[in-house]
């Protein structure tokens, strides 16, 4: 049966056909469809950890116990789980390991445009490349093969082009390849102290050479030679940009970009007049191609950055634009993303904004919250950053004012209990806030170790944040609900002022996880035109159903409650959530719940 | 470019249905026999912001990205965002406009103008271009949310495709409650 699918999908399909029944993750665009699509088919097993390096080292313990194992991050997920990358190349993976790297070319969901093949050079790991969901499909069943034949792990790289693009699958049955599952002694193999470690450090270097020679002849490495004038060398989604435009071009197409084919790329080499390389981030293959002495041009005519279309390809080659129609720059407001109607950062993060406080911040759906109007964050690094952050600069610029760290509940499980337990153990004097909406937003509401229930929907235990505190040492605990704005205004203070560490979690659910969860809804609010006196305090939350509107944009006449009032404020009630964070802005009491029959 | 492959690009605002609309259009060229491929960013899509989504079909399609100058037909769900999208259209491409202004937070702010124009400005630019009340449309057939239906209905009188094969992907994109009323949508844009 043929069907369209994302590459995300096509990888969970590839990973069930293939009879896998093992998978961990920790969510994060473009990659978190991946799970959420393997734990629905029947008979496997899956699970959200709260990090990468645990989802790994899960991985690492199911492999070591027989099974094949699927593990799944982001490309910067790999940073976190990178300590027991490199020595899993030492010991090798007994049942199979994959590993699913999605890159973002482009940043659109990501902090940083890191390229995942540079681990797999420095971690001495094979990588595969699918450039379709097809091949997608195909090369996660490749990789757990060649696992299994090398003893190794091995990389799946994804980039979010190919992770959110469909294209035409042929599905096929499952087949079930028999698991030995079992215990297994073998502490030379397992116990990586300085004398074994050397002696299996010699076993990844023969591995690797066994790889070479395998990549040379590996039918996924394949030459497309039509015309000779021009060659080609690419992997991945560049290959279909290009075959786009240059489809008489001749092709070396590599499905492994690590390590790569030197004898075919040689020969490749060999049989065209002019080479490029077309590949989007780095130059990881154009450098090693131009160290093996072979001509090839690559950067000096493609970008450094962002991801490639098939006109950026074009025009890199032949120095031609598209032809389109000239516009003059109409410089549009911009529509970047929003906290909902509803959302529990929004409250939250008006008190912090009106505060005058450093917030450090962190990862997640309140990062948001650095947009005007709100501007109640000063900075974002990575998953847990926040809390490290906020004390350190405590510590230097001590005394003088408190500095603030915000963390969402999933980003803080990830990995910012351990900076706590710093901050408690050397005596920080800063404030910390878990914004605690009760599910990972940002990446479309997964279940995390607070939530009480887990991926497959099973009820569970949920981490309690106060009692966690306490344990790691925090004496100052507060619980604050963020839709009371002057009660969470007044602790905050509170904790500003008070010696020593302190924790206010901030806990009210997700707008969309009410929706979800059929919660009942609260009653939507509209601005009573003759109430509103203009003073637009409620235009501060940002709320995306509040908009300002001139009296001369009107067609009906409203009375002035003041000389200067040049307009009123508007709610759209279809839109609102009835939080009623305007309501307790408006000294006017303009803001009322729409009656129903109206 | 490669000739024998042709680009819809659908835009809109998070929350408008545009995915919904591409994964429709995708259905019905498949159906009709093409190979396709079809690629959206995700992101953050849910929270409000810009969303766009290239489908592509043709007897063989590699890129599922169209690149600037390549596109035949953009779909726009909001006034704005046609005009932040035009310059992927071919000179001679179809615009279609859902005549639907939503603001961004700018906008609502008083800090940015909403562009007054944007219909003259793409008219002048452009020969084809149609204007639809989607929205107005929508609520003749029962809910504004239809509106995407309408669109497509648009859509599909601007495609030499049966219009079996859409109503039955219509037919399999639709829980049997809403059916109907979008079946009545898509008929109503069909004829505009
Ligand atoms: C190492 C790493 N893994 C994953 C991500 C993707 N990611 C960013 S924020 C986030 C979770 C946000 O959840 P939470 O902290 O609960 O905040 P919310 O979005 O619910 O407000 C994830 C998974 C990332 N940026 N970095």
């Amino acid at each position: 049966m043929k069907q369209l699918m994302s590459g995300n999908e096509a990888i969970a399909r590839g990973a069930y056909e293939h009879g896998i029944t093992f998978a961990s993750a920790y969510p994060g665009t473009p990659s978190t469809e991946i799970l959420e699509e393997f734990s629905r088919y029947d008979g496997v097993y899956a699970e959200w950890t709260p990090n990468e390096k645990v989802a790994l080292e899960v991985g690492i313990g199911a492999a070591l116990g027989g099974a094949r194992a699927l593990v799944v991050m982001k490309q910067v997920g790999v940073n976190v789980a990178a300590d027991p990358l490199f020595t899993l190349s030492y010991t090798g993976t007994e049942g199979g390991l994959v590993i699913v790297s999605a890159d973002d070319p482009s940043l659109h969901s990501s902090q940083n445009e890191q390229d995942s093949r540079n681990y797999a050079k420095a971690a001495k790991i094979p990588m595969l490349e699918p450039a379709d969901s097809a091949e997608a499909k195909e090369f996660i069943k490749i990789a757990f093969r060649m696992s299994e034949e090398f003893d190794t792990p091995v990389f799946l790289r994804s980039t979010t082009r190919i992770s959110h693009s469909k294209s035409i699958v042929t599905l096929e049955d499952r087949e079930i390849h028999e698991e030995n599952r079992g215990v297994r002694y073998n502490p030379s193999k397992y116990v990586m102290v300085p004398a074994m470690a050397r002696q299996r450090r010699i076993v990844v270097e023969k591995k690797m050479e066994r790889l070479s020679k395998f990549a040379e002849t590996f039918p996924e490495n394949r030459m497309e030679i039509n015309d000779t004038k021009i060659g080609i060398i690419t992997a991945g989604m560049p290959y279909n940009y290009t075959k786009d435009v240059f489809p008489g071009y001749s092709y070396l197409k590599l499905g492994m970009v690590h390590p790569l084919p030197h004898d075919l790329i040689r020969e490749f080499a060999s049989k065209v007049e002019r080479l490029y390389v077309v590949e989007e981030l780095d130059p990881f293959i154009e450098e090693q191609i131009k160290a093996m002495g072979i001509d090839v041009i690559g950067r000096e005519v493609f970008p450094y950055t962002g991801e490639f279309d098939p006109g950026v390809v074009e025009t890199a080659i032949t120095g031609n634009e598209a032809a389109v129609v000239n516009l003059p720059d109409l410089s549009l407001p911009q529509r970047p993303p929003n906290l909902c109607p509803g959302c529990p950062h929004r409250g939250l993060f008006y008190v912090l904004g009106k505060l005058k406080v450093f917030v450090a911040g962190d990862i997640g759906c309140y990062t948001l919250a650095f947009m005007k109007p709100l501007e109640g964050m000063h900075s974002t690094i990575c998953m847990g950053a926040s809390v490290g952050m906020a004390h350190g600069m405590d510590k230097v610029i001590g005394g003088k004012e408190k500095v603030v760290g915000v963390i969402g509940d999933s980003t803080f499980i990830h990995s910012g209990i351990t900076p706590l337990l710093n901050m408690a153990y050397n005596k920080s004097n800063s404030v910390i806030i878990i914004c605690d909406n009760r599910t990972t937003a940002m990446t479309g509401m997964q279940e995390n170790p607070a939530t009480g229930f887990t991926l497959h929907g099973k009820e569970t235990k949920a981490l309690d944040f106060v009692k966690l505190a306490e344990a790691l040492g925090m004496d100052n605990v507060r619980v604050v609900d963020p839709f009371d704005m002057k009660n969470t205004r007044s602790v905050i203070k509170e904790e500003l002022s008070t010696e020593g560490p302190s924790l206010v979690i901030s806990s009210a659910p997700c707008a969309l996880l009410a929706v979800k969860q059929k919660l009942p809804g609260k009653t939507p609010l509209r601005v009573n035109p003759d109430k509103c006196t203009g003073c637009k305090a409620c235009l501060g939350l940002g709320c995306p159903p509040i908009s300002w509107k001139r009296f001369e944009d009107m067609d009906i006449k409203i009375e002035k409650k003041t000389k200067k009032q040049e307009g009123i404020a508007f709610i759209d009630s279809s839109l609102c959530n009835g939080c009623t964070l305007c309501q307790q802005l408006c000294s006017a009491g303009a803001i009322e719940e729409v009656v129903e029959d109206e | 470019m490669n000739e024998s492959v042709r680009s819809v690009l659908l835009v809109g605002v998070g929350g408008q249905g545009t995915i919904m609309a591409s994964d429709i259009l995708s259905a019905v060229m498949i159906n009709a026999g093409f190979d396709v491929k079809k690629s959206e960013v995700h992101g953050m899509a849910q929270r409000g912001g810009s969303v766009s989504s290239h489908v592509r079909f043709g007897p063989k399609v590699y890129s599922p990205l169209a690149g600037k100058g390549d596109v035949s037909i953009l779909v726009s769900f909001e006034k704005l965002e046609t005009l932040r999208y035009l310059e992927y259209l071919k000179p001679d491409g179809k615009v279609i406009i859902n005549n639907e202004e939503i603001y961004p937070p700018s906008v609502n702010l008083g800090e940015a103008l909403y562009p007054g124009d944007a219909i003259d400005f793409i008219k002048n630019h452009f020969k084809d271009v149609k204007v639809v009340d989607a929205t107005a449309m929508a609520l003749r057939s029962g809910d504004k949310r239809m509106a995407n239906t309408v669109i497509l209905g648009v859509l599909s009188s601007c495609l030499d495709i049966e219009v079996d094969i859409w109503e039955d992907v219509l037919k399999e994109s639709f829980p049997s409650k809403i059916l109907e009323g979008n079946i009545n949508a898509f008929s109503l844009g069909r004829g505009v």
